[in-house]
């Protein structure tokens, strides 16, 4: 008892890591929080259908029926046809697949880019540490969905170009918030007690900085997440992304938008998805910072 | 060097940076421009004499260093090359189209302030009270709708629905409203919830708590003596989203035909046009950093502890 209250009161000292000593209370909390608790159904609902896509879809997304082409809803199609009668649903739920795994695959990318080089650079200092803030400085000082319109447009339409533009452009914020953190963790004692033994930097860097600042960058994680759906959206609407056939949200809306009068529907559905999905990730990564760092609330 | 001096030289390796992007971003295209530039004048591929001579022409034959330096010596000189598809000089067509972006912005700016602001003061100031519920979970949803579907389901909604508001076409007020609701609603989301939270903070200073001891009502307290604080954090905030909307407006342009330099740079991207991408570039970085600046100024302005004690120039973004 009296261990784990000291343990308390260090992590109280460190509010930071408060919540990782103390794995039972966060959870406690996260399911008390409503905002991250409901942030919490949606994302796992939308997991749910990112894995079991084939399995739910009511028909198969790609089957055209020209004899019902913009069918209103029905019980034998839930969400109407499109131009094409395919079953709008059933693309919806395969386009979950593509735009949520491209959207955690970018996530993923970034994330790991930007606590490499965030890691790095706060721990060499100097030189190295001032080359890499001028170019993430530059990178910051241009809007990114520009940056990732003119890269993705140069190298030409398709999946994995767009991905990697997206990945060129938005490692950034990572980088700067975790250079930030490692800054500060640097002159904690413990950092310099580990040094002090002849810790290796890596090791310091795996074993006690990175679970130090873990928090906050779990938290701007699950608020990329959000972004990274929108302006995957925005970039394939622009037609940037997968080509026909494929049913992907954003393309799904850039095809709509050729029957605007005629069957807005098509309009309705993939959009209410990406800003359901995307509420989803912000409403967990609010409730996550609610709970990580009440602080900031 | 006094803050201001180190901000403004601070431009100057910020701007070629730009340059150095926007030129490799073209580089990376793939095929031979010359190529595309010889089939795009004269509607069949250049046999080999004809290549090479296209090659020499547009000065691609020279080393990648050389070619960029040379334009970057003419960038400098407010010459961005000739369009791949007009022929007009790039310049010149991104400064005839940049007043309809800016008025666009700037529309959009006002409305996401006019609308933001005054909601999250009002969420802050009532706090935990049902508008303040309703504030936030709004934000949080313009937040998470994507602006160009929202942008249609306005155009569905008050243009094919209702037929109260055209959706394209020239002249008069009506036009801007729906382009610069699509592109100024998230952003007034944003706003509320910075709003709200700045002044959350403010209001748990002392004088404040002073303010209220006089006897202050406690509108003059909100609306005068806190919000005057709170702002500094907003202010800063609405210059970034100036700069955002500036970017961003690029979709919305484009879905409502808008004549300005967003709609132009898609154009250029679908076309292949690789000087007009390097030249958007090149301009959206440096009106980009200008607003910043700006903002940085103001910020000063309104903080006088900036300039006297940081040794660094503050992060934007």
């Amino acid at each position: 008892m009296a261990e784990k209250s000291a343990l308390t009161a260090e992590a109280q000292r460190l509010p930071l890591a408060a919540a990782l000593v103390e794995r039972n209370a966060l959870r406690r909390r996260l399911v008390a929080d409503p905002t991250a608790l409901a942030g919490l159904f949606i994302v796992a609902m939308v997991v749910v259908v990112t894995v079991a896509a084939p399995l739910l879809a009511p028909h198969d997304p790609n089957a055209q029926d020209v004899l019902n082409q913009f069918r209103p809803p029905s019980a034998h199609h839930l969400l109407g046809t499109d131009e094409f009668g395919r079953d709008e649903l059933s693309r919806i739920i395969a386009g979950t697949r593509i735009s949520v795994l491209t959207s955690l695959a970018v996530g993923a990318a970034i994330l790991a880019i930007g606590v490499l080089v965030g890691t790095v650079s706060g721990l060499a200092g100097g030189l190295l540490d001032g080359t890499i803030m001028r170019v993430v400085d530059v990178l910051l000082a241009f809007p990114s969905l520009l940056l990732a319109l003119a890269v993705a447009g140069t190298l030409g339409p398709g999946l994995f170009h767009l991905a990697l533009a997206m990945t060129a452009v938005w490692w950034v914020d990572y980088a700067r918030l975790v250079r930030g953190l490692v800054l500060g963790v640097k002159e904690q004692q413990y950092v310099e007690s580990a040094r002090a033994l002849g810790m290796s930097g890596r090791r310091l860097a795996l074993r006690h900085i990175l679970p130090n600042i873990a928090p906050p960058v779990i938290v701007l994680a699950t608020l990329q997440t959000a972004r990274l759906l929108l302006a995957l959206a925005a970039l394939s609407f622009l037609g940037l992304g997968v080509g026909p056939p494929t049913a992907e949200w954003g393309a799904m809306l850039n095809d709509g938008k050729n029957f605007l009068d005629t069957a807005p529907q098509l309009m309705l559905y993939p959009g209410l998805a990406i800003t359901i999905t995307a509420l989803g990730f912000n409403l967990l990564g609010e409730g996550l910072r609610d709970v990580l760092d009440p602080g900031l609330r | 060097m006094p803050y201001v001096a180190r901000r403004v030289a601070y431009l100057i390796p910020t701007w070629l940076a730009i340059t150095l992007l926007a030129f490799f971003i073209a580089q990376l295209a793939p095929g031979d421009p010359a190529s595309v530039y010889f089939e795009r004048l004269n509607g069949r591929p250049p046999g080999r004499i004809e290549l090479a001579r296209t090659r020499h022409q547009l000065g691609l034959d020279q080393p990648v260093v050389e070619r960029y330096l040379r334009w970057l010596g003419h960038a400098v000189q407010g010459n961005l090359g000739r369009s791949y598809s007009s022929g007009l000089p790039v310049t010149h067509e991104l400064l005839s189209r940049f007043p309809a972006t800016l008025e666009l912005a700037t529309t959009a700016t006002l409305l996401a302030v006019l609308l933001g602001v005054p909601l999250g003061v009002i969420a802050a100031s009532r706090r935990n009270s049902l508008i303040d519920h309703v504030t936030r979970g709004a934000s949080l949803i313009a937040a998470s709708a994507p602006g160009f579907w929202v942008a249609y389901m306005l155009i569905i909604l008050f243009s094919v629905k209702l037929r109260l508001l055209p959706s394209f076409g020239t002249g008069g007020v009506n036009l801007l409203i729906l382009p610069a609701l699509a592109l100024g609603l998230g952003e007034a989301g944003l706003l509320a919830r910075l709003a709200r939270s700045s002044m959350l903070e403010v209001l748990r200073e002392e004088y404040v708590t002073t303010a209220r001891a006089k006897g202050l009502p406690e509108w003059r307290v909100t609306w005068q003596h806190a919000l005057r604080n709170a702002l500094i954090a907003v202010v800063t905030q609405v210059g970034l989203v100036f700069g955002f909307l500036l970017a961003y407006s690029a979709i919305v342009e484009v879905i409502f035909v808008w004549p300005g330099i967003g709609a132009l740079a898609v154009n250029a991207i679908n076309q292949r046009d690789y000087p007009m991408i390097e030249g958007f570039v090149v301009f959206a970085g440096t009106v980009f950093i200008l607003v910043n600046l700006a903002v940085d100024l103001i910020y000063m302005a309104l903080d006088p502890r900036i300039s006297l004690g940081s040794q660094t120039v503050p992060a934007v973004g």
